[in-house]
């Protein structure tokens, strides 16, 4: 797996989101997986079974930490609480990188809990990019951020999501999650090529992939993850992984979620574009 | 809903970003129409663009429904036996009021329910939703180093401070809520266990069963958490007088010169008090005080 500056030089497989209902066959069972992916908001609290949990995961697995609050695209500053509890966390499980959204999600003091999508202008991504920057520098942590899927966007667009993706990252020299069901999702919505965007980004900045299944509906894809990985989003992870090189990848599963190993199996798939590149 | 210059507003500033993210963070807040749609005064194709599919407004109102979907979906994973007792319409409702009046102020949901037993009005509700807050609480917060029976003996009780675990709660309720949870999980198995406070997201919704009855009774209890369980616990009056002063930073002997002021003279409070301190202390209740003791 390619190693880089963003994904802290580290060499990550195939790995799974830690989710509730696989805690046990887990801690128990013990199966062979390269990594997890916790959400890091799960285990910002002061005690109890989430943290006793994650420790015992720590003493068999990397994990690494992936946020959805950080809210790097809100206009207001960052919050401290929530950043210091993430340092806090960062330091017990010893993350090589952590991944937030491209996406704002709170203002005024209220908040979403939702991944809201940016207006697309240079304005915003200088902004943006100056709180990546400020979060890495208080966390001391590689930061990559994930593209989010969309379903509306904004009169004051000057560019497509992908330009917008690349003055962010450029301006704050962190990497990308790059979430190749989000592509494939707002590529529908939206009516874009999902190759182009595919072909625009920086590839050597991509530090993690995602993979995901979607619910399509009349007019729209929702990105739900409660599906396998459908053939499409499977087109567009082989040629990320042609452009990128072989990339620590992760499933996502979060809804009407089965069993460790059927969710693991449909992760494992991923090594067959995997070793195809590096056969290639 | 949005401000007649919006259409034609360019980004410039920080300012015009935060004014572009209140107007839509206003237009997703607002409840959803009786049919779960945007609501008519959002102004979407103010700042949305429409597609081949869909309108601005379509296109909105799919946020707005993941806004209020999950919240709601969060309070009803957090209160089980508010919505039992009642009911699951009138839950749904009082849900909806509540988060028109409090939308989420924390990045971390699990604070979303915080300000819900003070917004009801119904005192046998708002016990319910007390308790079940209380365990919220319970199960999230720190469990400190313990201190053991020895750490204490030989201690000067007019100077001795104790602090309680943080994880134990202490409610005074006019309701016998511990017995109605306690009922109500006998009847199923979809109330908060022990194990675990994700929110699911598949709820069971509209299933119909036998509700026990909320009696009214003053009642003091505490709610603990043990190996990642949570535990009811009845205190006697003075039990509960006793630890909330220590709470409150009172030192040993002036919690228990507070707890027993109006004490029957029948007791011999010397006995129980004892008793309840070798108990308090092998559950690991108490730990050393916190600088800043809650008032």
């Amino acid at each position: 797996m390619p190693a880089n500056p963003h994904n802290g030089h580290s060499d990550l497989g195939i790995g799974l989101g830690l989710r509730v209902p696989h805690y046990r066959h887990i801690l128990e069972q013990k199966p062979v997986c390269d990594w997890f992916e916790i959400i890091s908001e799960n285990f910002m609290v002061e005690g109890g079974r989430p943290l006793e949990v994650l420790d015992s995961i720590l003493e068999q697995y990397r994990v690494v930490q992936h946020g959805v609050s950080m809210y790097f695209g809100n206009a207001e500053p960052l919050n401290r609480d929530h950043l210091k509890k993430l340092k806090r966390l960062a330091k017990r499980t010893n993350t090589p990188w952590l991944s937030d959204h491209l996406c704002w999600g709170s203002v005024g003091g209220r908040c979403s809990h939702d991944l809201l999508p940016m207006p697309y202008t240079m304005g915003v991504a200088r902004h943006t990019a100056q709180k990546i920057k400020q979060a890495r520098d208080y966390l001391e942590v590689p930061i990559c951020v994930e593209n989010v899927s969309s379903y509306a966007e904004f009169r004051q667009n000057e560019m497509t999501e992908w330009e917008f993706l690349c003055e962010v990252v450029e301006q704050a020299d962190c990497g990308i999650l790059l979430d190749v069901n989000n592509i494939y999702v707002s590529s529908e919505n939206h009516g874009f090529d999902p190759h182009e965007y595919l072909r625009a980004v920086p590839h050597h900045r991509v530090g993690q992939i995602h993979i995901a299944g979607h619910s399509r509906l009349d007019h729209v894809i929702l990105d739900t993850h409660d599906h396998p990985v459908p053939d499409p989003v499977w087109g567009l992870y082989a040629e990320a992984i042609q452009l990128c090189g072989n990339t620590a990848t992760l499933l996502e599963w979060d809804d009407r979620i089965p069993s460790f190993d059927e969710v693991h199996a449909e992760a494992l798939k991923a090594n067959r574009y995997l070793h195809e590149h590096a056969h290639a | 809903m949005s401000t007649p210059t919006l259409k034609k507003m360019r980004l410039t500033s920080t300012a015009d970003l935060q004014q572009l993210q209140r107007t839509m963070a206003d237009a997703l807040m607002q409840p959803l129409t009786r049919k779960d749609g945007l609501s008519p005064e959002v102004r979407a194709e103010e700042f949305i663009t429409p597609n081949d599919r869909l309108s601005a407004s379509q296109r909105l109102e799919i946020y707005a429904r993941q806004y209020w979907f999950r919240l709601l979906d969060c309070l009803h994973d957090e209160y089980p036996a508010l919505r039992a007792h009642l009911g699951q319409r009138r839950f749904h409702q009082t849900c909806r009021d509540y988060l028109a009046e409090h939308p989420s102020s924390s990045w971390t949901l699990s604070q979303l329910g915080s300000r819900l037993p003070e917004f009801l009005q119904d005192d046998a509700a708002r016990d319910v939703a007390r308790v079940e807050w209380a365990q919220s609480q319970a199960f999230e917060e720190a469990w400190k180093k313990p201190l053991l029976i020895d750490d204490l003996l030989g201690r000067d009780p007019a100077s001795l401070r104790l602090g309680l675990q943080p994880c134990v709660m202490l409610l005074q309720l006019g309701h016998a809520v511990d017995q109605f949870i306690t009922a109500l999980k006998m009847g199923e198995t979809e109330l908060r266990g022990g194990a675990s406070q994700a929110h699911s997201g598949a709820s069971a919704r509209g299933r119909v069963r036998r509700v026990p009855r909320l009696k009214r009774e003053s009642v003091h209890i505490v709610i603990h958490r043990h190996d990642n369980r949570l535990y009811f616990k009845r205190l006697d009056r003075e039990a509960h007088l006793l630890l909330s002063a220590l709470r409150a930073g009172m030192t040993l002997a002036e919690a228990v010169e507070a707890a027993l002021a109006d004490a029957s003279p029948d007791k011999d409070w010397s006995a129980l008090i004892r008793d309840w301190f070798c108990e308090w202390s092998a559950l690991g209740w108490f730990c050393h005080p916190s600088k800043n003791p809650p008032n």
